[in-house]
């Protein structure tokens, strides 16, 4: 059977297209394009991503308009059904908001806009986004984000780490996040909220600096995943 | 009626654009800034009679978020 992914694309959204293009390269099939006005999700969904971008322009927190639009009520109700949800930048503040994953995404420490590739170290390879990767690997994906300086209280991030939930990790301080955090796991392992885009990594380039295909392996364990579930 | 909501950042949160502002304040040559933290106001015009409850789901479901936020409810009039 064919993978159904969809794709959410919200007022403001802007790499709605790349995720789509992502994961059409590596399935085969063709994301389903689906509206934040929504009420309903196309049905057998086999991946829910949301993308990044700046939502409703970023207005009152990031992601948090996003979070209460009418798709997000389905999100929720897939999540719990146990369909996989991949949040990037964006869409892993959105994540946060609609409280689908702990904590919160702050001003990064700096207050600059990060925009560069980084080295991540891959923390948990037990969920479906990180099978295919070896627990301590770094991989390089890259970063565009002005708000994804990581926070959640110490009792949080003790539960994230005892539980095998932090997905990946700045190998060298980024934004200021709490303990390194670049992604994080639900309890289920099956909703994923991540800061850099794996979406912008999905092959390499002449020029090394431009390209990379890290980002690649995580839709191909996506993949992997649903072919033995 | 008119209601006044107050949005800060709870205590221990870091606060870079308040630390960013301090700083531009001391550089400014003003003395004696012990620290600075940024929230937001936000007020509302509502039906009269609109309960206590209603609102307090207002600030908690989408004008704070209460992971890293708190609030205060004020009304104004």
């Amino acid at each position: 059977m064919a993978f159904r992914a969809a794709v959410i694309t919200f007022p403001g959204s802007n790499c709605d297209r790349d995720m789509a293009t992502a994961l059409e390269a590596t399935s085969g099939t063709a994301a389903i394009r689906v509206w934040h006005a929504d009420a309903d999700l196309p049905e057998r969904l086999d991946l829910i991503a949301l993308p990044g971008g700046f939502s409703y322009g970023d207005y009152l927190r990031s992601g948090a308009m996003a979070a209460n639009s009418p798709i997000m009520r389905a999100v929720i109700a897939a999540a719990e059904r146990g369909v996989p949800v991949l949040g990037v930048c964006n869409g892993f503040q959105v994540l946060t908001e609609a409280r689908l994953l702990p904590g919160a995404l702050l001003r990064n420490a700096g207050q600059r806009f990060v925009c560069r590739t980084v080295d991540l170290t891959v923390a948990n390879t037990t969920s479906p986004f990180t099978s295919g990767f070896s627990a301590g690997e770094t991989i390089r994906i890259p970063v565009a984000h002005h708000d994804g300086n990581y926070y959640a209280d110490t009792e949080t991030l003790d539960m994230l780490e005892g539980e095998g939930r932090v997905a990946f990790r700045y190998a060298a301080s980024c934004n200021g996040s709490a303990r390194d955090i670049a992604g994080v796991l639900s309890a289920n392992g099956r909703v994923l909220g991540m800061m850099p885009h794996p979406e912008r990594a999905i092959e390499d380039a002449a020029v090394p600096a431009l390209g990379g295909a890290d980002g690649r392996r995580l839709f191909e364990n996506i993949l992997a995943s649903f072919a033995t579930a | 009626m008119q209601v006044r909501v107050l949005v800060r950042l709870k205590p221990g949160v870091l606060d870079p654009q308040g630390r960013a502002v301090h700083h531009a304040l001391e550089g400014m040559g003003f003395e004696g800034v012990a620290d600075v933290r940024i929230g937001r106001l936000i007020e509302l015009d509502l039906a009269d009679g609109t309960d206590d409850a209603a609102i307090r789901q207002m600030c908690e479901k989408l004008l704070a978020n209460t992971v890293i936020e708190s609030f205060t409810i004020e009304s104004i009039g």
